[in-house]
């Protein structure tokens, strides 16, 4: 049986700019659509939820649901506008297809397919994490994404260390968060601290005048026996009980808790953990490139510790622009250009959302 | 020439004329793989009626009710291929098409074989899930030929079904576990609606339920 694809069974023809790719991404709270011409960005529209989740204190993935059904198709159109382009001018469409939430992903998924179907375009169904990395070919300071790198993407939604050596069919997954996603901790940390959500930006604002070293909170699955089995891999939910565990008591002895010190201590626990697992994960394979991804990129500890620890090592740090960081559309665009500009063919048209797509398949296929 | 998708219950897309009737329909009754299966669909009617994308003049939707993330999917694809091909995307309840299915001839099909009478009352019932139905009382057709509403939609328990619906309560009424959306029954209730220059339902996904959460009440100790 061949499979059906949105058009013939051949790859877009891109012109000598670059194909002409638009990118659809719905695997978490942002309906991000991003229109790109080979590497250079055209448009970066983000419809974001999150201020509908703030009330829940987290992502709620039926709100997400909801939110991208409402704002698909007005980014859609503020897409095109941005990048001067009509439907008609594409030269392929790409999607987020996982992981990510089920439900939100099959909103792009069902959009993605009956877009390319009633303008004709091929569909590339891609991986959202390879995305993330994709998104540093976007840059525009005219340096290029070299290959092979670490790749640390840290967001709301994961936590994943990954082995790039080829954007498009060879990407490993060293390591993954085994219970919250390092987003997450921020958020509930906040919450305990009676900070709003998203607690990422909140954390950052008033550990600013904390003492990072005041309370040596864990550094999840660091020791010597966890490292056996879990080298790459974070956990994130021991240290978030062992903030609460030391607030609690501070507030149970009538003492004051020291907010800007908690905050500081624990954003130092979260990037130490980061940051030494990825420069370990450069140092084992010999790999001197570290990329950052994610929305966590956004916090300003995070960034600073990778610059000190990548500089201290002799690995080059590469941190995208934060507005290509957090979950977009464009990433999924410029990753689409890629497989376009590498002659794969489309994506077969019964591709589903998944929600635990393996970072090893880049494309569905 | 329409396109229609509903994903309320399963997955069907089909295309339908005016003049000449119900031109492609495609329908995969599985109700967990709708976003599998809605391009391959979309696919099939379309060159099964050797209808091009600008040959359409509008694209509806079903907008429900159905479990949400299924629903989603056709209403998502709907806006996406009208949105692609230039054209208006129109949304029609439902329910309307079951009724209008069972009750109309003008339904494209033959209204025995879809189990109903033409212009008797009946009650749409389906499957809501969470140990709920969705249900919609039809009194016949009007003047137009269109089916009159005349209670719901709105959720129920099975066993409060009688009490919801009163007076329509010894109608002739659907079977939640075996009723399915034709999208072949929405296109046309939508060509009728067009002849007749009756208004379109609120774009809206009729969901009838909130998300299910409730706000967070502050962090849970975690020390006794
Ligand atoms: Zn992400």
């Amino acid at each position: 049986m061949t499979a059906t694809r949105a058009s013939s069974a051949v790859a877009a023809e891109p012109s000598a700019a670059g194909p002409l790719v638009l990118g659809i991404e719905t695997s978490c709270d942002e309906t991000g659509i991003g229109i790109v011409r080979g590497r250079t960005l055209l448009a970066n529209v983000i419809s974001s939820s999150m201020d509908e989740h703030a009330r829940y204190g987290g992502v709620v993935p039926e709100v997400a649901a909801r939110a991208h059904l409402e704002a698909l198709e007005p980014a859609l159109a503020a897409a095109l506008a941005e990048a001067g382009v009509t439907v008609a001018e594409l030269d392929a469409i790409a999607v987020t297809s996982g992981p990510g939430l089920a439900g939100a992903l099959m909103v792009g998924v069902g959009a993605a397919k009956a877009l390319a179907l009633a303008t004709g375009k091929p569909l590339y169904a891609v991986n959202h994490l390879v995305g993330h990395v994709g998104a540093d070919v976007l840059r525009d300071d005219g340096s290029d994404l070299e290959l092979p790198t670490i790749a640390l993407l840290v967001s709301g939604g994961h936590t994943s260390l990954l082995h790039v050596r080829d954007l498009v069919d060879d990407v490993e997954l060293l390591g993954e968060t085994i219970d919250d996603a390092a987003g997450e901790a921020f958020d509930k940390v906040a919450r305990l601290l009676g900070l709003p959500y998203p607690g990422g930006p909140q954390i950052d604002r008033v550990a600013e005048g904390g003492d990072p070293k005041a309370i040596r909170f864990p550094r999840g699955l660091t020791l010597p026996k966890d490292l056996a089995k879990h080298r790459y891999d974070f956990s994130f939910s021991g240290l978030k009980t062992a903030v609460a565990r030391w607030v609690e008591q501070r507030r149970s002895e009538g003492g004051a808790v020291p907010v800007a010190d908690v905050a500081a201590s624990f954003r130092e626990a979260v990037a130490d953990v980061l940051l030494t697992k990825a420069l370990a994960a450069c140092a084992d394979r010999g790999v001197p490139r570290l990329l950052l991804g994610g929305g966590v990129v956004a916090n300003a500890r995070v960034r600073q510790l990778a610059a000190e620890r990548c500089a201290a090592a002799g690995v080059e740090l590469r941190v995208p622009p934060l507005s290509l960081c957090t979950d977009n559309g464009a990433m999924i665009a410029a990753l689409g250009a890629e497989l376009v500009s590498r002659g794969r063919v489309p994506s077969p048209l019964d591709f589903g959302a998944d929600s635990t797509l393996p970072v090893t398949t880049v494309q569905a296929v | 020439m329409i396109l229609a998708i509903d994903t309320s219950a399963g997955s069907s897309v089909a295309v339908v004329d005016r003049d000449g009737g119900v031109l492609a329909e495609h329908t995969v009754a599985d109700t967990r793989r709708h976003a599998e299966v809605i391009g391959r669909l979309i696919h099939d009617a379309l060159s099964e009626a050797g209808v091009a994308p600008s040959e359409l003049s509008a694209v509806v939707a079903g907008r429900g009710p159905g479990p949400f993330t299924g629903l989603r999917v056709g209403i998502a694809a709907a806006r996406a291929f009208a949105f692609g091909a230039g054209v208006p995307c129109l949304s029609v309840g439902s329910h309307d098409a079951v009724a209008f299915e069972r009750l109309s001839p003008a339904a494209g099909r033959s209204v025995a074989a879809s189990g109903g009478a033409v212009d008797s009352p009946l009650v749409v019932v389906t499957d809501a899930r969470r140990r709920e139905v969705a249900y919609s009382s039809w009194s016949g057709l009007d003047d137009d030929g269109l089916p009159v509403l005349v209670a719901g939609p709105a959720l129920v328990r099975p066993a409060d079904l009688d009490e919801a619906i009163g007076a329509s309560s010894s109608w002739p009424r659907t079977d939640p576990d075996a009723t399915t959306v034709s999208a072949a029954a929405l296109g046309m209730l939508a060509e009728r609606l067009f002849e007749h220059g009756r208004p379109f339902a609120d774009a809206e996904p009729l969901y009838l339920r909130e998300p299910d959460v409730t706000p967070s009440a502050g962090p849970k100790p975690v020390t006794r």
